[in-house]
C-alpha cells in the first residue's frame, strides 16, 4: 500500500516536472515561431523584389504607383528618431545616474526612483499624445518651419521614454564601482567632481555603454509615439523638422488598412519586421554581452 | 593629467578654491538635470488633465464611440480592456509562474537551461510590434481566431511572459535555501517543497511582478493594432471569440484625428487609462508592503 502511493507520488512528480518544463519551453517555441514566420514571408517577398533592391533602394512607395521597395527611407527615418532620442536621453540619463549614485541622499533617491518608474510605466500611446499636443506646438513656436508631423517631436518624446531605462542601468553600473576606488581618490585630495569624472565614470563606462546600446534598441522598436508624431512620409532626409516614417510606423500604417494575406503589401510587413527584429536582437545581444563582461571585473 | 601635475595642483590654494567651485557646480548641474525628469512628468500630467478633465464623467464611461464628440464614450474600450486583461491573466500567469518554478527549482544546470534563460532575456527585448506580427500570422490567420478577444489575449500573453518569468524567478530565488533543505530533510518531494514552502514565501514578489506585467498589457497598443482590434466598436464583447476594442486603441484613434475636440476626448481616455494603471500599481505597492512586513 505504502509502496503503491510512493509510486503514485513519483509519477505525479514526473508529470509535474514535464509540465513545468513545457511552460519554460514556450519561450523557445515563441522565438522559433517569430523567426520562422518572418523568414518564410520575407523569402517569398524576395522572390518578387530582389534583396539588393530592398536593402539599397532609396525610394519606399509600396502603397502608391509606381511602386518602389527600397527600405533606406524607413531606415533613415528610424535613425533620425534614434539619434534625436539619444541626444535627449544619454546626457540626461547619465547625469541623473551620477546624481542618484554619487550625490543623492537616501530621501532624494526614494523620491526620484519612483518618479522614474512612473515615467517608465506610462503607455507609449500617451507619450504620442503628449508629443502631438504639447511638444510639436512648442517646437512650432520656436521654429516656425516645423511641420505638423516631424521627426524632432517624436525623437524628443522617445528620448523621454527611454530616459528611465538609461538612468537606472547607468545608476546600477556606477553603484557597482567599489567604494574603495572612490576612497582612494578622495584620500589623494581629489574633489567629488574629479572622483566622479576620472574614477567612477571611467570604471563604469562599459555599463554606461551597455545602457546606451539597449536604449538605442528600445528606440528602434518604439512604435506608437513615432506613428502619432513623426508622420507617414517615407522621406530620405536628415532634417528633423520634416515629416518622416519609421519602420515601425510603416507596419502600423499598413495594418490599419485591410491588407489581404499573401499580397506583396502583406509581405512587406514581414520584410520590414525582419530588419527590425534582426537589428534590435543584435543590439540586445551586444548590450547584455558588454554588461556581463563588465560585471565580472569586480566580482 | 600626470601624477606630478595633480599633486602640485592639490596643494595650490587658489586652484583648490576653483576645484571646489567646479565640484559644487557639477553637483548642482546633476541634481538640476535629474529634476528635469520631475518637470517632464508634471508637464505631461498637466497637459493631459487640462485637456481632458471636462470630458470624464458618467456619460463618457457609459457611451459607445461616436462620430459626434459630445456623444462619444469609452464603454466598449473599457470593457474590451477588461476582457483582454482577464484572458491574458488566465493564460500568462500560470504559464509564466510555472516556467519560473521550473527554471529555479527543477532545471538541471545544462546547456538547454542556459539556452532557455538567454532566450527569455532576448524575448524581453523584442519590440512589441513584432509580437503583434506573430499574433497576426499565427493566431489571427493560421488558427483562424480572427480579430477576437482570445487572439489579442494570446498575443499579449506571449508579450508579457518574459516579464512575468523574470520577476517570478527573482522572487523565487530570494527564498532562503534553508527553508527548502528543512522540508527535504523531512522527506517532502520537490513539488511538496515548492507548493508548501517556496511559493508561499515568494508570493508577494510574484504578485508584484504579475501586476506590473499586466499593467504593461493594458497600455500596449501596437500589437493590438497589428492583430486588427477595431477602432469603432459599438457593442460589448460577450465571449472570447467576439471582436473588441481596447482603451489604448480608442485613445490612438482619437489622437490620430485632426479635430481638436477628439484630442480632448483622447485626453479623457488617457485619464481613465492612467487611473486604471495607478490603481494596479497601488495594489502592487500594497502587496509589496504587506509582504515586507511578514
Amino acid at each position: 500500500m505504502a509502496e503503491l502511493s510512493a509510486k503514485k507520488t513519483r509519477w505525479n512528480e514526473w508529470v509535474l516536472e514535464k509540465l513545468f518544463f513545457f511552460c519554460a519551453f514556450v519561450s523557445v517555441i515563441t522565438t522559433a515561431a517569430v523567426i520562422f514566420i518572418l523568414l518564410e514571408e520575407t523569402l517569398t517577398f524576395f522572390e518578387t523584389v530582389p534583396v539588393l533592391e530592398f536593402l539599397t533602394g532609396t525610394r519606399w512607395t509600396p502603397l502608391l504607383e509606381p511602386k518602389h521597395y527600397g527600405i533606406l527611407p524607413l531606415v533613415a527615418g528610424t535613425m533620425l528618431i534614434v539619434m534625436g532620442a539619444a541626444i535627449v536621453a544619454l546626457p540626461i540619463g547619465v547625469a541623473s545616474a551620477i546624481f542618484l549614485s554619487e550625490y543623492a541622499s537616501h530621501r532624494a533617491r526614494s523620491i526620484i526612483k519612483p518618479i522614474l518608474e512612473i515615467l517608465a510605466g506610462i503607455p507609449t500611446v500617451v507619450y504620442g499624445y503628449f508629443a502631438l499636443t504639447f511638444i510639436t506646438p512648442g517646437l512650432r513656436v520656436i521654429l516656425p518651419d516645423t511641420q505638423i508631423f516631424n521627426a524632432a517631436s517624436a525623437a524628443i518624446v522617445v528620448g523621454i521614454m527611454v530616459l528611465p531605462m538609461v538612468a537606472s542601468l547607468c545608476d546600477d553600473a556606477l553603484r557597482a564601482v567599489p567604494a574603495s576606488l572612490r576612497h582612494g581618490g578622495y584620500s589623494l585630495g581629489a574633489t567629488s567632481f574629479e572622483v566622479t569624472t576620472r574614477i567612477v565614470v571611467p570604471a563604469g563606462l562599459s555599463g554606461i555603454f551597455a545602457a546606451f546600446v539597449l536604449a538605442v534598441s528600445r528606440a528602434i522598436g518604439e512604435t506608437m509615439a513615432v506613428t502619432l508624431a513623426a508622420g507617414a512620409t517615407p522621406n530620405l532626409t536628415a532634417n528633423p523638422l520634416e515629416s518622416i516614417q519609421t519602420m515601425t510606423a510603416y507596419i502600423v500604417q499598413v495594418s490599419l488598412g485591410d491588407t489581404p494575406s499573401g499580397s506583396l503589401t502583406y509581405q512587406t510587413l514581414f520584410a520590414v519586421a525582419s530588419v527590425l527584429f534582426v537589428s534590435t536582437l543584435m543590439l540586445n545581444i551586444l548590450g547584455t554581452w558588454v554588461m556581463r563582461r563588465f560585471r565580472e571585473v569586480y566580482e | 593629467m600626470s601624477d606630478m601635475n595633480f599633486r602640485t595642483q592639490a596643494f595650490n590654494k587658489a586652484n583648490l578654491k576653483r576645484r571646489r567651485a567646479q565640484s559644487k557646480a557639477f553637483e548642482y548641474f546633476c541634481s538640476g538635470v535629474t529634476g528635469l525628469a520631475v518637470v517632464v512628468l508634471a508637464l505631461l500630467l498637466y497637459d493631459i488633465f487640462t485637456d481632458g478633465y471636462r470630458w470624464v464623467d458618467a456619460q463618457f464611461l457609459n457611451s459607445f464611440p461616436s462620430r459626434f464628440p459630445e456623444k462619444a464614450g469609452i464603454k466598449s474600450a473599457l470593457v474590451g480592456t477588461l476582457w483582454l486583461v482577464g484572458f491574458t491573466a488566465i493564460i500568462a500567469i500560470p504559464t509564466g509562474v510555472l516556467a519560473a518554478i521550473y527554471l529555479e527549482e527543477y532545471a538541471p544546470k545544462n546547456r538547454l537551461t542556459h539556452f532557455i534563460e538567454v532566450n527569455i532575456a532576448n524575448l524581453a527585448g523584442v519590440p512589441s510590434i513584432v509580437f503583434g506580427i506573430l499574433g497576426l500570422a499565427i493566431f489571427v490567420r493560421f488558427f483562424g481566431l480572427g480579430r477576437s478577444v482570445i487572439a489579442g489575449a494570446l498575443t499579449m500573453s506571449l508579450l508579457i511572459l518574459p516579464v512575468i518569468i523574470i520577476a517570478a524567478k527573482e522572487a523565487i530565488r530570494s527564498v532562503p535555501s534553508s527553508l527548502r533543505q528543512a522540508a527535504f530533510a523531512l522527506g517532502a518531494t520537490r513539488w511538496q517543497v515548492v507548493r508548501a514552502h517556496v511559493l508561499p514565501s515568494a508570493m508577494p514578489g510574484i504578485l508584484t511582478g504579475v501586476i506590473l506585467a499586466l499593467s504593461r498589457a493594458i497600455g500596449e497598443t501596437a500589437p493590438l493594432i497589428m492583430i486588427g482590434a477595431l477602432t469603432f466598436v459599438a457593442f460589448l464583447p460577450s465571449g472570447p471569440m467576439d471582436e473588441f476594442t481596447a482603451l489604448p486603441i480608442q485613445i490612438f484613434n482619437w489622437t490620430a484625428r485632426p479635430q481638436e475636440t477628439f484630442h480632448e476626448l483622447a485626453a479623457g481616455g488617457i485619464i481613465v487609462l492612467l487611473a486604471v494603471l495607478l490603481l494596479m500599481n497601488a495594489l502592487a505597492v500594497f502587496i509589496r508592503y504587506r509582504g515586507s512586513k511578514q
